[in-house]
């Protein structure tokens, strides 16, 4: 097991050091000339020659890419992140404080998504052929057509604008202090977001589940039990459902980076100050450090789900723990 | 599809009759015989049919219409018989199994007559004898839960529910019986040998105490020899009052073990007649029975004209 861990760390390190490589060179080989992004075109215009000159020098539009990676990697090394010209201030906390509200909308997201998208699989199977699955089906093939932006613009017209339900944007309420700000706020501006991306999940982890419990339903083992007395819905509770919990372990933790990828959206829609929002903002902005940092971040994030998917399958599949321990041996 | 009774006569008691006597379409064998004056199962008048699209229709044209699988398929079990029912793999002698366990596709019709013990069932009932008088003893280890360790499986979930310790207890007797060790209880099938797997499906429906056993090939893969002494375990439960049918592609095993022979032939029962009869092909009463015999290692592999079917 330490062996396994070590082994996962360093492949870690070296696909943050080959992503942070590669984000930079993008960031540097983008057309984007990051002082006239960032002063805005009449200030750049009525600008003199001079401060150009030294707005030019501050952004390191003229400093080669390869040193700029090597002072950003050493300042890294050393727990720097570095500085976000576009926020002024500490990457890290620029991070720090966005990535409360993105891992929020996504957890629930995440969690709403596969709960959901498991329980309609599996009774879509054990009806399939019915209208009950039909109707699942259907949802599924039209929300997995659906573009996120789009849903989401969708929702704002209907229970923001239309019903007036729920605020059309943003985390906290527009003009209150910080201090002022309640739980109840930070849910009522979370829920349509998070409504978003959870019912767009729900498709993928829905149909993939329903083929997956319908192969259970029809293999040898099932029909087995049922055999010795079994009804259906018993044999899948008492042989299905760690059958079933594999795939969707898989599926589930693959989809963090596609939920991750969605909330850029998602946030862009709804004004949602998170990751997304920034990642977007820096990468239009030519802020290389903040960029950086966000796609380092996020990476580490869909790496850390992958691993903790295939611990838990040595959990759920002793072929997998059982077969590692001979091996061991 | 309910399988609905419409001639019982064979739920009266059955009148005596001479070993060797062609009746109720079968011969007996020397060990057959009629517990309460019935059989122990009985099949009578058994069609299955699926429904499907017509697969030679164009393909968006095609309607859908029934395919007879089995049709006027009669059988019967008596106590203390093993009768063999014997077809070429892929004829769909599994579906007979299914019918009597009263697993159906949803697309499937089912008619027919099935009595267990002298009652007439429905579809019903069938479901309720499933694991409580008719047991199932599969292939092999694909009807093991991959992912559950071997003694739990064993124990089963009696109505759904978790095991006792009784049946743990019952489960650990049936291994010492069958020559498996208590550690193979805490295995799961993948790590099981072949002889174990069929040794351990064969204690799963002998968990349930049951009165008739359908084992559908259950020695897949053994020579003659081994596989008959795997059913020297399927010959101790007939000899202690049991009936069982086994489904098999193999007639030279089916004459070793048997007591009578069924001969499966596009889904239907050509023949159900005692193993003795095989000495001789004048007793043997239908045309592909005789094929069959002549086609037997013993009697020179002969193969009629236009290649036998079997």
């Amino acid at each position: 097991m330490p062996q396994y861990l070590l082994k996962q760390i360093a492949r870690l390190l070296l696909l943050l050091v080959v992503i942070s490589m590669v984000a930079f060179a993008l960031v540097g080989l983008s057309p984007v000339d990051p002082v006239q992004a960032n002063v805005g075109q009449a200030a750049y215009i009525s600008m003199s020659e001079e401060k150009r000159a030294a707005l030019a020098e501050y952004w390191g539009a003229n400093t080669p890419l390869w040193e700029r990676y090597l002072h950003w990697a050493s300042g890294v090394v050393q727990g720097d992140f570095g500085t976000s010209l576009r926020f002024n201030a500490p990457v890290a906390h620029v991070i720090a404080l966005r990535a409360g509200n993105t891992l929020l909308l996504m957890a629930v997201a995440w969690a709403v998504s596969g709960l959901l998208g498991f329980a309609l699989g599996v009774i879509a199977a054990l009806r399939r052929g019915t209208w009950v699955d039909k109707a699942v089906k259907g949802y599924c093939f039209v929300l997995a057509g659906t573009p996120t932006f789009w849903l989401g613009l969708v929702f704002l017209m209907v229970f923001a604008v239309g019903l007036g339900w729920f605020p059309v944007g943003f985390s906290v309420p527009i003009g209150k202090s910080a201090a002022d700000v309640t739980l109840l706020d930070a849910v009522h501006h979370l829920v349509l977001p998070a409504l978003t991306l959870s019912v767009l999940g729900v498709a993928n982890i829905a149909l993939h589940t329903r083929e997956k419990a319908i192969d259970v339903l029809e293999s040898d083992y099932i029909r087995f039990a049922c055999a010795r007395g079994l009804t259906t819905w018993q044999a899948l509770r008492r042989h299905g459902m760690r059958n079933l919990l594999l795939p969707a372990i898989t599926l589930q933790f693959a989809s963090i980076s596609e939920i991750f990828g969605g909330s850029v959206l998602v946030e862009q829609v709804f004004s949602y100050p998170g990751l997304g929002q920034a990642v977007v903002t820096a990468g239009l902005g030519g802020d290389a450090a903040l960029f950086v940092g966000i796609v380092v971040v996020s990476a580490a994030l869909v790496f850390a789900g992958n691993l903790c998917a295939n611990i838990l399958y040595g959990v759920v599949d002793p072929r997998i723990r059982r077969g590692e321990a001979a091996h061991a041996r | 599809m309910p399988v609905k009774g419409t001639n019982g006569y064979d739920a009266k008691p059955h009148g005596p009759h001479t070993h060797g006597d062609a009746h109720h379409h079968h011969t007996h064998a020397a060990s057959s015989h009629h517990g309460g004056g019935h059989h122990l199962l009985q099949v009578e008048h058994l069609e299955i049919a699926f429904r499907m699209y017509d697969p030679s229709a164009p393909y968006l044209r095609a309607q859908q219409v029934e395919s007879a699988v089995v049709h006027d398929l009669s059988i019967s079990v008596h106590v203390g018989e093993i009768v063999a029912v014997v077809g070429a793999s892929g004829s769909g002698k599994t579906l007979l199994a299914d019918a009597i366990m009263g697993l159906f596709e949803p697309n499937a019709h089912v008619s027919g007559d099935i009595w267990f013990d002298g009652e007439l069932q429905d579809a019903a009932g069938l479901a309720a004898l499933r694991g409580r008088g008719i047991s199932l003893v599969p292939q092999g280890v694909s009807h093991l839960n991959p992912l559950m360790k071997v003694g739990r499986q064993v124990d089963g979930f009696p109505g759904g529910r978790k095991p006792d310790a009784a049946r743990a207890q019952r489960r650990a007797q049936l291994f010492e019986r069958y020559g498996l060790g208590p550690e193979v209880a805490q295995m799961y099938p993948h790590e099981l040998s072949g002889g174990m797997a069929r040794r351990v499906l064969l204690c799963s429906a002998l968990m349930d105490d049951p009165k008739v056993i359908i084992a559908d090939e259950p020695t897949p893969g053994l020579d003659l020899d081994l596989a008959t002494t795997a059913l020297a375990d399927f010959r101790a439960f007939a000899d202690a009052g049991g009936g069982v049918m086994l489904i098999t592609h193999d007639i030279e095993l089916a004459l070793r073990v048997a007591d009578r022979v069924a001969v499966f032939r596009d889904g239907t029962i050509v023949e159900e007649t005692a193993v003795a009869n095989f000495a001789s092909p004048e007793l043997l009463e239908h045309p592909f029975t005789r094929e069959l015999w002549h086609a037997l290692p013993e009697h020179g592999f002969l193969v009629p004209e236009g290649g036998g079917s079997c």
